[in-house]
Formats: structure tokens, sequence, C-alpha cells
């Protein structure tokens, strides 16, 4: 398979490219194909390449000491990860795996410097992506920082176990974060949390809240 | 039964991702739109969700009382 000009163009770094930029970009970029649940990129190592997602899905996170993942991003088709490092010439800041099997573009750190040389125009998309990435990084941030949202998931558990029935309407995670104002990905790690608390329960489509007076105090814990 | 995830075939646009990072194979593109293979035993993993731009698929989760 060769590295198509279609897809090159709808790459939001090359967006407004004409042809003939695209065909010398494309001389530089190359194709890597991944198997699910294959590491792309490492944290902490020297970074050597900044990533197109072609097909598939790449899941970007950090790892704490004690293992546990802190999920920054799912990459999708046209989306890029590890351009952070390609531009500041530091290490990669997080890892990359794939979702499943993926054919990723990739351009070498030195081959970026010659294409922003070659084509400066390109330089002001580079920032709009940085910026968005930005702007979702600070919003993770300010939730992971400041808003407690395990208590308000134990909030939403607790509710939803009240009444006669003892359960409520069935909720995706995605509704989740929307009723606790937050991301997925943060609703999704304080879910892992409680398990390993002990509070709850996963099994399968189910959330059995095992212990619900300390859920209780976790609720009350930031009220 | 078994339980599987919920597809709104509305707002499913056929980019398959969802099929692509289903470990279980419980998902398959027909007609440019998701199929549950419902033969297949899905485990809930709820990538598939994480990564639909549409919001077309759904593990919605029950909340029960370990006691009820």
């Amino acid at each position: 398979m060769t590295v198509q000009l279609d897809f090159l163009k709808r790459i939001p770094y090359f967006s407004g490219l004409g042809l003939a930029d695209l065909e010398s970009i494309k001389k530089l970029v190359f194709e890597r194909s991944a198997e699910r649940a294959e590491m792309v990129v490492l944290e902490g190592e020297p970074a050597a390449n900044l990533f197109f997602v072609a097909s598939g899905a790449v899941r970007v996170f950090k790892t704490s000491a004690e293992g546990k993942e802190q999920i920054l991003s799912i990459v999708r088709p046209e989306e890029s990860f590890n351009d952070v490092p390609i531009f500041d010439g530091g290490p990669n800041p997080a890892s990359a795996r794939t979702m499943g099997p993926v054919l990723l573009y990739g351009i070498k750190r030195n081959d970026m410097e010659v294409i922003l040389g070659n084509h400066p125009q390109i330089a002001l998309n580079v920032v709009k992506v940085l910026a968005k990435r930005v702007r979702q990084l600070v919003s993770l941030v300010e939730d992971l920082s400041f808003r407690h949202v395990i208590s308000r998931v134990a909030k939403i558990l607790l509710e939803q176990t009240k009444g006669e029935t003892g359960h409520g309407p069935r909720l995706t995670q995605q509704e989740m974060a929307a009723m606790a104002g937050t991301a997925r990905e943060v609703v999704g790690r304080s879910l892992k949390e409680l398990e390993e608390q002990g509070t709850i329960r996963l099994d399968h489509h189910r959330i059995i809240v095992a212990d619900k007076e300390a859920l209780q105090k976790i609720m009350e814990a930031s009220a | 039964m078994i339980e599987m995830p919920i597809i709104d075939a509305q707002k499913c646009d056929g980019c398959g991702l969802c099929v692509n990072v289903c470990h279980c194979n419980a998902l398959a593109l027909i007609r440019k739109v998701i199929t549950i293979i419902e033969t297949v035993k899905c485990d809930w993993c709820t990538d598939c969700e994480a990564v639909c731009r549409t919001g077309a698929i759904m593990c919605p989760f029950e909340i029960i009382s370990q006691e009820s």
C-alpha cells in the first residue's frame, strides 16, 4: 500500500495545501501497520516520529507508578499523536497503544523540520492542532484536579439504586460523564477506582453497588 | 439472552471504527451499517462506544444494589 494523497489532504496539518506540496510531503511519509494492543509509543522514550492514524484507533495514556492508566485521548483516523515531542525535542510525554489493527502514517522528527521549512504555511495548521490539544488537556486537568469527579460518580450510582426497585434507568459512561460534568475518560477512571476500593463491582453490563455506606462517604467527602 | 451493545442505525455513519476495536468480533459492518453478531459474547469493554464519533453505539450499565 502507498500513502494516499487524498488521505493526506484530509489531515488537519496539511489542510489547504496544493497537490504539488502534498506530493513532496508524501515522499517523507512512511507507513506502519500495528496489531491490536500494540504499544506504538512509549512514555519517556526519545521521540522519533509524529504519527497520523490512517485507519483504526489509538489510545494515548499516562501510567502512574502503581500501574494505573489515565486515558488522555482516543486518536481516530486523520488525527495525530506524539506531536509535542516532535516540536520541543523532549521525550514522549505519554504512551500510545492500538485499540485494534491500525495503519499509521509517520513522519520522522527531522523530516518534519524539513517539511515546515519548505511549507511554512503548515505552521498555522500545526498551531491550531496544538491549541485544540491544549484546550482538551486543560479541561482534563481541571476535571482531575478540582472537580472531585469520583464523589459525583458515587452520587450518581447511589441515586440510581434508590427507590423500590433498587435500580434506575441504564446509563452509559457517556451519560454518566454528562451528568457529572466531566469527560468519559474521567468517569472510566472513577469507576475503576471505586471497584479497586471494593465499593462497587463491575460485572459485564452491571455495576453492582457492594458497599453503600462507603459510597455514601465518598459522595460526602467533597460536599 | 446475551446482553449486547445498542446500535442506533440512524446515527451510524458506517466508518467501521467500532468493528476495528472489537476484540470479541461481536460487530460487523453490513451494508455500511453496524450490526451485532448475536452469537458472539460481548465482554462489555465499551471500546466501541468510546471510539464512536456519532454516538451510534451504546453500552449502558444497569446500576443495582448488591441486596436487590
